[in-house]
């Protein structure tokens, strides 16, 4: 089964069990072509597993996860969390860029107006067209990252997937790579899942979002889900949610099954 | 020096630099230099071998290159390379010593596979030297995209299929040492495998720029050593040890200053903005 349309992922009722351990327990979602979607939740709570599932390298337990059919390219790109670079390497970023169009390809690859068109195209879109000469080794964290997005996308995937891409990055560069990311969403017509122990970075710009607590997940707007009583309920206990000046900060809230040694202040304001 | 026996040695020894040089591109890439060192040395043993129950040398050498491949391949698998490969190595360099001390063979024929004798070089040796030249060369345009990608963003590229592709890639390596390791020898197999390719990517910035660049430093480091050993009557592993260690000193010394350079200063901050 596939999807068509509009719908870039769909995962339907994916339960993954590991050692006897539930780390996914029923969760379903769907992701709209052309919007921004954050995956909330900290060390644990099973993002990296969802996003094994969504790649295909770990079968659901039960459940599945559908994905756009396209004929000729692959629907899904990615951005892993960690990458090394060697600075080294006689490789640009545009060498790495086209790649991401045809590196699963065999043969020596002839010269061609229409790789370097679409090549250039990508690389303009996520602005790292004056830096596409260099060695990418030798270019900084966030150029970097613009680089991966553009070898992620050159293939024109429906699904964009990025492994916590603001971990190591400074608030500013952080929102100017979130910023990148929702207007490429849009431009480029992809669903866009970026996944993050950290909720304020995305707030501003990220459609949805899909909390994911033990393995648990509640999907919808910032303003549907982030809510003490949808949380609460997620956590399995008494949760609060304070907002101050346009952060959101989620703490465990005063009661008895709340363990006073499983705190729930993911939002980093504390 | 370009009459007799000769023209049989350029032409070998053309064959080895452009293959060496090439297949050297993807080892300095992948980092994999102690590989391209393990499967020369632990090939030395199959040499061996094959001289002490009478088959060919180059039928000894193969075998074990792509033993040598193999074991590299399944004891790093999942673990350190680096410990995967020395096992490799010191369980092909015991049989080595094995065969070595059961075979008769006089001292300076282990001298030659371990140096190499590029002005040896017989005629019976051109034609499957040729062979393997041409399988490495196609082999390598086949898997570029790839082993390019795999070796430049091994992240991009998981599971099964990342485990193929550095089994094909030493293999490729096995074929190289297979026709290399008779001209310059195991211990000095570096000298094309590395040195050439170490010193390219120093000076040039794009892949097919550093693959061409690796091919042509190879063909010098290789002919300049052939003219230098027939003129002095020194082994040629001196000289193409030498050269390709000067080659890649000189390039190293030469881009040093321009890495500090303000030259980057001006792209970064304009990217910034964008």
């Amino acid at each position: 089964m596939s999807l068509g349309g509009d719908v870039g992922l769909r995962v339907q009722d994916v339960t993954v069990e590991l050692g006897g351990r539930r780390v996914l327990d029923e969760v379903r979602f769907e992701l709209p072509a052309g919007t921004l979607t954050g995956l909330i939740g900290s060390n644990g709570a099973g993002k990296t597993t969802l996003m094994r599932v969504i790649l295909g390298q770990l079968s659901p337990t039960r459940g599945a996860v559908l994905l756009p059919d396209v004929a000729g390219h692959r629907a899904v790109g990615y951005v892993p969390q960690k990458f090394l670079l060697d600075p080294d390497m006689p490789v640009r970023g545009r060498d790495l860029v086209a790649l991401g169009l045809d590196g699963h390809r065999l043969g020596f690859p002839l010269p061609n107006r229409e790789r370097r068109r679409r090549v250039a195209e990508i690389l303009r879109a996520v602005g790292a067209e004056a830096v596409a000469d260099e060695r990418v080794g030798r270019l900084s964290g966030g150029e970097q990252q613009r680089i991966l997005i553009a070898h992620a996308l050159v293939s024109r995937p429906r699904l964009l997937l990025l492994d916590e891409p603001l971990a190591n990055l400074d608030l500013r560069s952080a929102r100017e790579v979130v910023d990148l990311l929702a207007r490429v969403a849009r431009e480029q017509r992809v669903a866009v899942l970026i996944s993050a122990h950290e909720m304020n970075a995305l707030l501003p710009a990220m459609d949805r979002v899909i909390y994911l607590a033990d393995g648990r997940a509640a999907c919808g707007t910032a303003e549907e889900v982030v809510r003490p009583d949808v949380l609460s309920r997620l956590y399995g206990h008494r949760v609060e949610v304070i907002r101050v000046g346009g952060r959101v900060l989620v703490i465990a809230g005063d009661s008895d099954d709340a363990e006073p040694s499983h705190p729930h202040h993911h939002d980093g304001a504390f | 020096m370009f009459s007799g026996t000769m023209p049989d040695a350029w032409i070998v020894g053309t064959m080895v630099a452009v293959v060496g040089g090439a297949i050297g591109f993807f080892v300095v890439l992948r980092g994999a230099a102690f590989a391209a060192h393990a499967i020369p040395s632990g090939s030395f043993a199959g040499a061996a071998g094959a001289t002490l129950v009478g088959v060919s040398t180059l039928l000894g050498l193969g075998l074990f290159a792509v033993l040598g491949a193999f074991g590299i391949a399944g004891l790093s698998h999942r673990g350190r390379r680096d410990v995967g490969t020395a096992l490799a190595l010191v369980l092909l360099l015991g049989l080595g010593a094995l065969f070595v001390s059961l075979s008769a063979e006089p001292a300076s024929s282990i001298f030659a596979l371990l140096f190499g004798e590029v002005l040896a070089v017989g005629r019976g040796e051109l034609l499957p030297t040729a062979a393997l030249t041409a399988v490495c060369l196609a082999a390598l345009a086949t898997l570029w995209r790839p082993l390019l990608l795999a070796s430049a963003l091994p992240e991009a590229v998981v599971g099964a299929r990342a485990v193929t592709l550095d089994l094909a890639f030493l293999l490729l390596v096995a074929l190289a040492t297979t026709m290399t390791v008779p001209v310059v020898g195991t211990t000095l197999i570096f000298s094309v495998l590395v040195a050439p390719a170490a010193t390219a990517r120093s000076l040039a910035g794009t892949p097919g720029r550093a693959l061409s660049l690796s091919v042509i430093t190879a063909l010098a480091i290789v002919w300049s050593a052939t003219a230098l050993a027939y003129l002095t009557e020194w082994p040629i592993g001196f000289f193409v040890g030498s050269l390709g260690a000067a080659a890649f000193l000189a390039a190293r010394l030469g881009t040093s200053p321009a890495r500090a350079g303000g030259s980057r200063r001006g792209s970064r901050s304009s990217a910034a903005q964008s």
